[in-house]
């Protein structure tokens, strides 16, 4: 546990002195979802229909692309040789890594959504479950988009290879995360499609850094 | 044989079109990736020859 | 005693050039075998079976359609075990047959993309629907896609294998899952017509010639698997003695 501890600190810290990797997926996320009102319509009643998708669809791509470099600094600085090879379980500074790239990337999009939601003239009371369900799905994408992300670290091309791999892993979080948002707006049953979308999380958080692990070991040719 | 002349099997009910291009168009897909396994397995053979023959006249 | 047999053709079919052998003795009756039980379920069906009380004869699409959509499944799943193997016990014929299994499986599943569509503008008016089995079909084409695309970046045969071993097991997991989350999202397709086991519902002069035509296509996809993994095996092994011995001879 205390392994875990100082693996979550010191990666938070690494994070904290590079703002741009904080800043820049939350603009894109806000840049993305402003261009929807441009090109679709202005119309409230049109902006309400596609809004659940929109955000999600904004969401699933600042994710994915904040995950592009995750593990290329510390495999130009050898931490990831030294992080593979030391004898604590790949797994646990793996996920403390996870957890701190989802806490500085992840929950700002989380924190932001209920602004852009009203601004895409969603109505007040579903405002806490687009929260709610980009809090159990944005945690399932970082961890997903980090197996993309292992299995890529030695090659310079990432971004398209990148999301090609995993935006097909997104899907079902997309459909669910989508999903709960859009059943909250017709009154059905939020509470089952939310724990729909907890059981996914669940899935990805548990088995996703094994995945991650394996993908790094691979990719550093162990 | 459920088509009573060739030209009924050609015209399928009114739907000779689609069945014929759906057939077609499988048929190129599954050829061409017959061919291109075995033009694989034949690009290896010949590359592996050549450095073969290479090598036999260095000796 | 079934597991013993078991554990020896694994270690066989594990050794790449007890696999050549094979593969060489088996491939020259399988493809004559598989072309023949292909184009007899083709032919029985288009020519053959009576046409559909309600369709007509565009139904006839199904002979091809779910013979490419049952291939394109079970050959991810395939790619799903041998990346198992692969990643786990680094098994090396696993990670041959990683590469050999990718793209027949691909075009299998954009056949069955095609056909699907091709069918569906005469039953259902439209040439495509977003419903359950079309969107599944469509992603584990992308999916596909992905394990081709990270084999064909990554320089090191090995490492590409093992990788997209990794990736298809994800990818198994995520096949499961895609299909009761589209479904959840709407169902617009007609049921399931064919079981192999227990009750069908199709009437048996049109499940004959399907049942023929499919497992006509998993022999040929077998053909190809084989063909593939041959050539692989010989690239691998280009320094050891056998391939050298089988070049000089020709590729006999």
């Amino acid at each position: 546990m205390s392994t875990f501890r100082a693996a979550l600190s010191r990666e938070l810290l690494v994070l904290w002195r590079s703002p741009a990797e904080i800043i820049n997926p939350l603009f894109f996320f806000v840049m993305v979802i402003s261009l929807f009102p441009l090109a679709i319509s202005p119309k409230p009643e049109t902006l309400a229909l596609i809004a659940p998708g929109v955000l999600w669809v904004a969401a699933l791509l600042a994710v994915m692309l904040s995950l592009d470099g995750l593990f290329r600094r510390d495999q130009e600085s050898g931490v990831l040789e030294q992080l593979l090879t030391s004898p604590v379980m790949t797994v646990v500074p793996v996920t403390a890594k996870l957890l701190a790239h989802w806490l500085l990337t992840g929950l700002p999009l989380v924190l932001v959504s209920p602004v852009l939601a009203h601004m895409l003239q969603l109505p007040d009371r579903v405002l806490g479950v687009v929260m709610l369900s980009l809090l159990l799905g944005t945690p399932a994408l970082t961890v997903i988009g980090a197996i993309g992300s292992a299995l890529t670290v030695g090659l310079n091309r990432g971004g398209i290879l990148l999301a090609v791999l995993v935006l097909p892993l997104y899907i079902p979080v997309l459909i669910f995360g989508a999903g709960v948002i859009r059943t909250a707006m017709e009154g059905g049953p939020v509470p089952g499609v939310l724990a729909i979308l907890g059981a996914l999380l669940a899935l990805t958080a548990s088995l996703g850094p094994l995945a991650v692990a394996a993908g790094l070991k691979i990719s550093s040719g162990n | 044989m459920a088509f009573e002349s060739f030209a009924d099997f050609l015209a399928m009910g009114k739907h000779g079109f689609f069945v014929w291009t759906a057939y077609g168009i499988s048929a190129v897909l599954v050829i061409a990736n017959m061919v291109l396994a075995l033009r694989g397995q034949g690009k290896v053979r010949e590359t592996l020859a050549r450095q073969q023959r290479r090598a036999e006249v260095d000796e | 005693m079934v597991w013993q047999t078991i554990k020896r053709w694994y270690h066989m079919l594990g050794s790449p050039r007890y696999f050549h052998t094979f593969s060489s003795r088996v491939l020259p009756w399988l493809t004559p075998i598989a072309l023949i039980t292909l184009v007899t379920g083709l032919v029985w069906g288009l020519a053959f079976a009576p046409s559909d009380y309600q369709q007509g004869n565009s139904y006839r699409i199904i002979f091809i359609h779910v013979p490419a959509s049952s291939g394109a499944l079970m050959g991810y799943m395939a790619l799903g075990v041998s990346g198992l193997v692969a990643v786990v016990w680094r098994m090396k014929m696993a990670e041959v047959m990683l590469k050999a299994i990718a793209p027949f499986g691909a075009a299998l599943a954009a056949i069955s993309l095609i056909t699907g569509s091709l069918w569906g503008k005469p039953t259902w008016g439209t040439y495509w629907q977003w419903d359950a089995r079309m969107t599944s079909m469509l992603i584990l084409l992308f999916m596909y896609v992905g394990v081709i695309a990270l084999q064909n970046v990554i320089r090191e045969p090995r490492q590409a294998a093992r990788a997209a071993g990794l990736l298809a097991i994800v990818g198994v997991i995520n096949v499961v899952i895609v299909k009761y989350s589209v479904e959840w999202v709407q169902t617009l397709h007609q049921g399931s017509t064919l079981k192999l086991f227990g009750e069908s519902t199709i009437n048996p002069a049109m499940k004959y010639p399907l049942l023929i035509s499919m497992l006509g296509m998993w022999l040929l996809y077998a053909v190809n698997v084989l063909i593939r993994a041959r050539s692989e095996v010989e690239w691998r092994e280009r320094r050891s003695k056998w391939v050298q011995t089988l070049i000089r001879e020709g590729g006999k």
